[in-house]
């Protein structure tokens, strides 16, 4: 477990140190602003027009903004995900730094989750800025909160999964660009699979979308938890970090 | 301390390692010398068990590299042949984080981090960036990860190359102020590296083992004879009787052997083999010419460490 912190904290410090997070930080803080913006100007649309046709109905924050700014960031998500994690072990096997840890009494596994859980926590700071968005709902209206964290926590779980398929691409290769446009494929196939379902109600088809993320991701914006869900993103999660373990120790066999 | 036994390391096409046993003692810098893509840093992989061997074994302080790699990586400092450092880093912080990697912590840790700074004289820039540093300072960064949990055994792969005279002088130095309380293997191509740290000296060539002596045998085997060749004719084109001029060559002090080697155009050539330290070159000289005859050549043909080295590893002179 300590090994896992050192691991982890090396990696937040080079997040932090170079422009990667704050580059991220400002793409993701205007296009999410960009979609709480507009959100919440359609709901007040909605809002005052339904107050000039009389017929007023209550009209749930939650529903009308705060699930469609979830629903989006979860999209952006996708493209900051392979930014994140492109680095993590492409760059240390470029640079010869692999060998360090690789020799250092520190177990495969160590590695892997320092890092990945570094990536994880960096993703963390990036979706902790829609909090200032939405902070503002509260200031004028009372939005419900629980939905809201299951929301986050459903963010974190897709994040977490999609960071695990990004550590274990990264660790297959030398270069940053390939880990990077390899994961970012991934992460947007797995988004476009649910588009199949739109076609068919075969088996396969079911099966197919059932592999989406963003499917998985659905329930956690409406603030529902779902067992199936956690259950799919935590496999997830442990299928790539196993991969990511099998694949070092390839390397070392291969090499 | 090290005790390789029969090391084979294959890859898809070809044997980087084969069949290599050697052992080092406590507290003995060994050299590891070979040409280029001979193996040593397969080897000094598998000995930091960054790589498994395909077969044979390997034992580092007590540990075998296979079935205690924890244990055997505790006990080793390992500088590749680039130091692994992270560019946006600083040098205390990165030292700082090689310690606790290796399990140091506490005062110890910034105590440890503190001594080998100063041993490897980067205390100086102990707060700049690694990325800023030239490459003398990078390596002499990268030793000092390497010695930071005062590891049992070092394993340096090629330490000076890369730096300039006066970089080279001091980190031979270094290297040899550690060799006390550790056990040193280093690689290298340049021999008089290994002349000036080593005592025992490895020589490897296509994966294989060519030689394992210590450094004074190794160079007493290749200066200790001293070889002259002679070539004498007759005066003004007369026959001369070979075994004539073997005898007087051979009455020489110094002298242990005399062979008759060619024979062209009435010149005679022998290889005149004798103790070193004995100026025999003149005394030879002397001798044919005061028995009447012609001295056309005199040449020492006197194994230089470079001349064995290429003989042993089977590589052609340029």
């Amino acid at each position: 477990m300590k090994n896992v912190l050192i691991i982890a904290r090396k990696e937040l410090n080079s997040y932090f140190v170079s422009p990667i997070a704050y580059g991220l930080m400002l793409f993701f803080s205007l296009l999410a602003g960009f979609f709480f913006c507009s959100a919440t100007m359609m709901f007040v649309q909605r809002g005052m027009e339904s107050q000039m046709m009389g017929r007023s109905f209550p009209m749930s924050v939650n529903e009308w903004v705060v699930r469609p700014v979830l629903s989006n960031v979860s999209v952006i998500g996708l493209f900051l995900i392979p930014m994140i994690t492109m680095r993590l072990f492409a760059e240390e096997k470029r640079t010869g730094t692999y060998e360090l840890l690789a020799t250092s009494p520190i177990r495969d596994m160590e590695i892997i989750l320092g890092k990945w859980f570094a990536a994880l926590v960096m993703y963390a700071c990036i979706l902790a800025l829609t909090l200032l968005n939405i902070s503002i709902l509260f200031a004028y209206g009372k939005p419900d909160l629980k939905p809201m964290l299951v929301g986050f926590l459903g963010l974190l779980l897709q994040g977490g999964a999609l960071l695990a398929v990004g550590t274990f691409i990264s660790n297959t290769t030398r270069s940053q660009i390939v880990a990077g446009v390899a994961t970012f494929a991934i992460c947007l196939m797995l988004w476009v699979l649910d588009w199949v379902s739109a076609f068919g109600t075969s088996t396969w088809a079911k099966v197919i979308s059932y592999c989406s993320v963003l499917n998985h991701f659905e329930p956690f914006s409406k603030g529902l938890i779902d067992t199936k869900d956690v259950i799919f993103y935590l496999s997830m999660i442990f299928l790539g970090l196993f991969l990511t373990a099998r694949s070092m120790e390839s390397i070392r066999w291969r090499a | 301390m090290i005790k390789v036994e029969g090391l084979t390391k294959r890859y898809a096409r070809n044997v980087a390692v084969d069949d290599i046993s050697f052992e080092v003692e406590k507290g003995q810098i060994v050299g590891f010398l070979g040409p280029n893509g001979a193996g040593k840093t397969t080897t000094m992989r598998v000995l930091t068990t960054f790589l498994p061997p395909t077969s044979g074994t390997a034992n580092v302080a007590g540990f075998d590299v296979m079935e205690q790699p924890m244990e055997v990586k505790k006990r080793i400092g390992y500088l590749p042949e680039t130091p692994p450092l992270y560019p946006e880093m600083e040098v205390r912080e990165f030292l700082t984080f090689a310690g606790r990697l290796k399990g140091l912590t506490g005062d110890e840790l910034t105590k440890r981090v503190q001594i080998v700074s100063e041993q490897c004289s980067v205390a100086e820039v102990g707060s700049k960036l690694i990325a800023k540093l030239s490459k003398g300072y990078r390596q002499r960064v990268g030793l000092a990860q390497a010695i930071v949990h005062n590891p049992d055994v070092l394993v340096l792969d090629e330490p000076t190359s890369g730096l300039d005279p006066e970089q080279i002088i001091h980190t031979r130095d270094l290297i040899q102020s550690l060799s006390g309380n550790h056990t040193i293997i280093l690689s290298t191509h340049i021999l008089q590296e290994v002349e000036a740290m080593c005592q025992q000296v490895i020589i490897i060539a296509q994966g294989k083992l060519v030689a394992n002596d210590s450094v004074t045998n190794l160079t007493s085997r290749l200066r200790g004879a001293e070889t002259v060749s002679v070539e004498v004719e007759g005066r003004d084109g007369s026959p001369l009787d070979t075994a004539a001029v073997e005898e007087k060559l051979k009455l020489v002090t110094g002298v242990n052997k005399v062979v008759l080697k060619h024979t062209r155009d009435g010149r005679h050539a022998f290889e005149v083999e004798s103790v070193q330290g004995n100026n025999v070159r003149a005394e030879l000289a002397r001798a044919v010419v005061s028995a009447g005859w012609n001295l056309t050549e005199l040449r020492a043909l006197g194994l230089s460490l470079e001349d064995i080295f290429l003989q042993l590893t089977g590589a052609e002179k340029q």
